[in-house]
This record gives structure tokens, sequence and C-alpha cells, in this order.
């Protein structure tokens, strides 16, 4: 028992990261329709920032520093490559953004060598013990965090004019520009949301607690379950982010306890397919997939 | 206040949707637009407020002058600011908002000192939104649906209103009640162009009136002259009097 409450509880953690990865994801999808492929590697780019700078600057301040980075970057892809092609099709965006992604990865993780630098200082590697379960610090603190972030994004969503603005393009771009909508703003600003997560699902990610691994190809590819993440709650729906992230690292956890270490990202996948068969739009989406 | 001077349209990489339109909206005037299902009516309007592009479609040649501002570079969201609000046809409320939210999204470019007055003149408009303003809107009916796409572009504060087929699948009494909406927010001072396949309703609100046909302009002129030209173009006769149109249109 007391196994499994520490499995739910590191599970729920690591969803929390996942979380923030697909609400990013999702967000820019319903303002833009792009499916970014480019997450993962704003992830590393955030992640290398928090690097180079915390032993000039101190932890906390490269942690700020590697966030708004992330953010920064997201932004720049999106003004200065997407904006430039805002007629072209959603489709060919996204494959842009796999070449964005290619790059950009492959350039930090150059950079890294072969080194695995952790990146969590502060709660890293510091586990408590309570009542006989076993709790990483990392997964609390994560928890912590994507819950005030996501409720301060969901407050914004549904009562700021922004949210208005976003949820009005998202839902028909036409009538919204109609009102006046700044097409360019609304999309930039989920571009930069969307970094910002992923600059503070880094610091979570890279560390001994979450993945065992620190910055490196890795951490992308375990940034890439945000995909499975968004598609299980549904590409254009923000709470689905939510459940689909939840839903993620509990798979991941359970599986690796009971299965094996090995199989925790297949049954990701195939928990992925299974909602896919039984609901193409994901749990809460509303969109075809054949959208996507 | 709006002149458009031969303006063509193309859709994709071929189809002509309009060859060369001249046409003017008076001053505070209301100018109905007519003509059958694919005369390039929806396509005007999409011209003037900029949304051309969302359907694949662009201006080939001509001017639109709004006032001293030639507007058909300019994009959609910046037309709007100038005071050029369109309801595109078929409604398109945010279904999924609440009646609210859709009147809030409609006063986003609204300057806030305008918004509070925009929201009243629109409770005053359509007293039913202020009742509805906790429902989704894509459950409200198709007449309440109209009213709030009227509701929200007049949050937008027009000078000049462009109304794409309004009276689109409602039943009669709600084209009336419509129509008499229309005659309202025209008598507070904004400019309408009205685009209808309803030509009783349209003539009967507008004072200045043009038919397109396949892409241009085939008449145009005062609301009397194109009525009497409509019924002798579609019945052979002249027209005997206004209230006769009621009836086959």
């Amino acid at each position: 028992m007391t196994t499994f409450l520490q499995l739910m509880l590191n599970g729920l953690g690591k969803g929390a990261v996942f979380a923030l990865l697909a609400l990013g994801f999702v967000v820019i999808f319903k303002a833009t329709e792009v499916v970014n492929f480019a997450h993962g590697s704003l992830v590393l780019f955030g992640g290398y920032l928090v690097l180079v700078t915390k032993d000039t600057v101190g932890w906390a301040a490269a942690a700020v520093i590697g966030i708004v980075s992330a953010g920064l970057l997201a932004l720049a892809v999106e003004r200065l490559l997407l904006a430039r092609s805002r007629h072209a099709d959603p489709f060919s965006l996204a494959l842009l953004t796999i070449g964005v992604d290619v790059i950009i990865t492959e350039e930090v993780v150059r950079r890294l060598g072969v080194s695995l630098p952790f990146i969590g200082d502060a709660w890293d590697a510091k586990p408590l013990q309570f009542a006989g379960v076993t709790l990483f610090r990392t997964h609390l603190v994560a928890l912590g965090v994507a819950a005030v972030l996501i409720t301060a994004f969901f407050l914004a969503f549904r009562y700021t004019t922004w949210g208005i603005a976003l949820r009005a393009q998202a839902e028909n771009p036409e009538a919204a520009a109609l009102v006046g909508i700044r097409r360019s703003r609304v999309t930039a600003s989920a571009w930069l949301i969307a970094g910002l997560l992923a600059g503070v699902a880094v610091l979570f990610i890279a560390t001994q607690d979450f993945s065992g691994a620190g910055l490196s190809r890795g951490t992308h590819s375990i940034a890439l379950a945000a995909f499975p993440a968004a598609i299980i709650g549904g590409l254009d729906s923000t709470a689905g982010a939510i459940v689909g992230g939840l839903a993620v690292g509990l798979v991941d956890a359970l599986s690796t306890e009971y299965i094996s270490f090995a199989f925790a990202k297949s049954a990701v996948f195939l928990v992925m397919l299974v909602v896919l068969v039984v609901r193409p739009a994901g749990l809460f989406g509303t969109r075809e997939t054949t959208r996507v | 206040m709006l002149s458009i001077r031969n303006l063509r349209v193309r859709y994709g990489r071929s189809m002509t949707a309009l060859h060369g339109v001249d046409l003017d909206v008076p001053d505070d005037g209301v100018l109905a637009v007519l003509g059958t299902n694919g005369a390039g009516k929806s396509t005007l309007l999409r011209a003037i407020s900029g949304t051309l592009r969302l359907h694949r479609g662009v201006i080939t040649a001509g001017t639109i002058q709004y006032g001293d501002l030639r507007i058909d570079r300019l994009d959609p969201a910046r037309i709007v600011r100038y005071g050029v609000v369109g309801v595109p046809e078929g409604r398109q409320i945010f279904a999924r908002m609440t009646v609210a939210e859709n009147l809030r999204a409609g006063g986003i470019a609204t300057k806030p000192a305008e918004r509070a007055a925009a929201r009243k003149r629109v409770s005053a408009l359509f007293p039913l939104l202020d009742e509805r303003a906790d429902q989704r809107a894509g459950l409200l009916s198709g007449g309440e649906q109209q009213m709030l796409a009227i509701g929200r572009a007049l949050m937008a504060v027009p000078k000049l209103l462009l109304l794409d087929e309004p009276s689109l699948g409602l039943a009669p009494k709600l084209v009336e009640r419509i129509g008499e909406a229309v005659r309202e927010i025209h008598a507070q001072g904004t400019a309408v162009v009205l685009v209808e396949q309803n030509a009783s309703m349209a003539l009967s609100v507008a004072d200045q009136a043009v038919v397109l046909s396949v892409g241009s302009v085939a008449l145009s002129g005062s609301t009397e002259e194109i009525a009497a030209s409509v019924h002798q173009h579609y019945l052979g006769t002249p027209a005997p009097e206004r209230r006769s149109l009621a009836r086959w249109s």
C-alpha cells in the first residue's frame, strides 16, 4: 500500500511537469492550429541557459533566466519564422517547427558534449521520509508549482481580455478578426506562454529524481511525452492537457514499477493509442484529429 | 463615406468573384446590396473588412477608400479600429462562450472609456441579450444568435456596419425585428451596408441599393428605382407599388 501511495504521488509529480508542457503545447495549437514539434527544444534551451548561468548568478536567478529565455526563444521562433508565413497552412508550419527543433536541439547537445549536468539544485536528491513513504522533493515542488501556474493560467484564460481573445480566435478566426482581435498578438502570447512553461518544466526534468539523468538529449525525449499527454487530453482542450499530463505521469510511474522501466515509454503511447481508438479527438477534445 | 472603385477579387488561382465593382456608400446612409447566390455579395463585404485572406481570396485590382483612408491593404483588426465592423454570414458567434463573453470580445478593440456606452446601446436594442448573459451562445435560437452577432459588432462602436444576410434562416417576424434593429442602428448615426437576398426587407430599410450579378454591379440607384427595376427584371411588368414586393420575396 505504501508503495502504491508513493507511486501515485511520484506519478502525479511527474504528471504535473508533463501537464505544464502539454498546456503550452495546447495553447499554441488552440491559437494557431499549429502542432509545435519544437517544444522539446524549448525545454532543452531553457535548461541550457540555467546551466551556463547558475555558477555566476546563483541557481535562483539562473532559473529565472532559463525560464525567460525559453519564453523569448519561443517568441522569436514565432515572430521570425512563423509570423512571416502566416497565411501558410498549419501543416507546413508544423513541418517548419520540426526543422527548428532539430537545429536547436542539436546545437544544445553539441555544446553539452558528454556532460549530463543536473539543474534542479534547489530540490534535487533531497528525498523526504514521511510515515514510511519516500517522497522526492522534486516531485512535490513540481506539483505545487504546477498547481499555482495552472490555476493562474485558467483564471487568466477565463476572466481576462487576453483569455477572451485567445478563446475567440481558437473558436472562430474570422469572427475574431471581425471584432478587431489582433491575430498576431494572440499568437505571439501563446508562444511566449508555452516557452515560459517549458522553461519551468525543465527545472524538474533534468534532475536526479525525475529522470536520473541531467540535461541531455534524454531531456528532449522525456519532454516528448508532452505530445501523448496533449493528445490524450485532446489537442484543443486546456483542461485535457492537465488530465493528459497527469495520466502520462501516472502511467509512467505505475508501469515502471509493475512492468519494467524500459516498458514505461511504450505504455504511455499505448494508452494514447487506446484513447485515440475510443475517442479520436482525445478525452476532452472537440476537433477532428484529422485536422492535426 | 466608403467608395469602391474597379474592385476585382479572385479566390485561389482562377476563380474571379468580382469583376471591377464600383460603388459608394453615402455618408450615414444605408446601402442595400442585392443579388442571387454567387453574385459576389459576401465577397464584397469580405473585401471591405479585410477577411478575404481567410477564404483564400485576394484583391487583384481596385481601391477601397474609407474617408481619406485606403483600407484595401489593411488587416481586419486595423479596419475594425477605424470603425468598419462586419457581421459575417451565418452569424458566426462564439458558440462555446457565453453571451456576455461574446459581447466582451466584441468590445476588445473599443477604447475602455467607450465600452460602457456601447454595452448600454446593445442592452437597449436587444434587452434579451441581457437576460441570456450567462448562457452559452451556442444554445441561443437563430434569431437570438443574429441579435448577438449584431450586438457584438456594435460593441466595436462601428461608424460603418457591414451586415451579411442577417435575415438568413429566420422566421418572417424575426426578419422584421432585425430590420427594425437595423433602422434603429442607422437612426443612431451608423452607416450600414446591408447584403440581402430578402429584397423586400433590405429595400424597406435602405435608401440606396445596388444589385450584383455574377460579380458586377447590374443596377444601382435609390431604393425606389431599384424596387421598380427589380420587379421589371424578375416579373417583366412594371412594379405597381412597393407593397407587392413583400409577397414574392
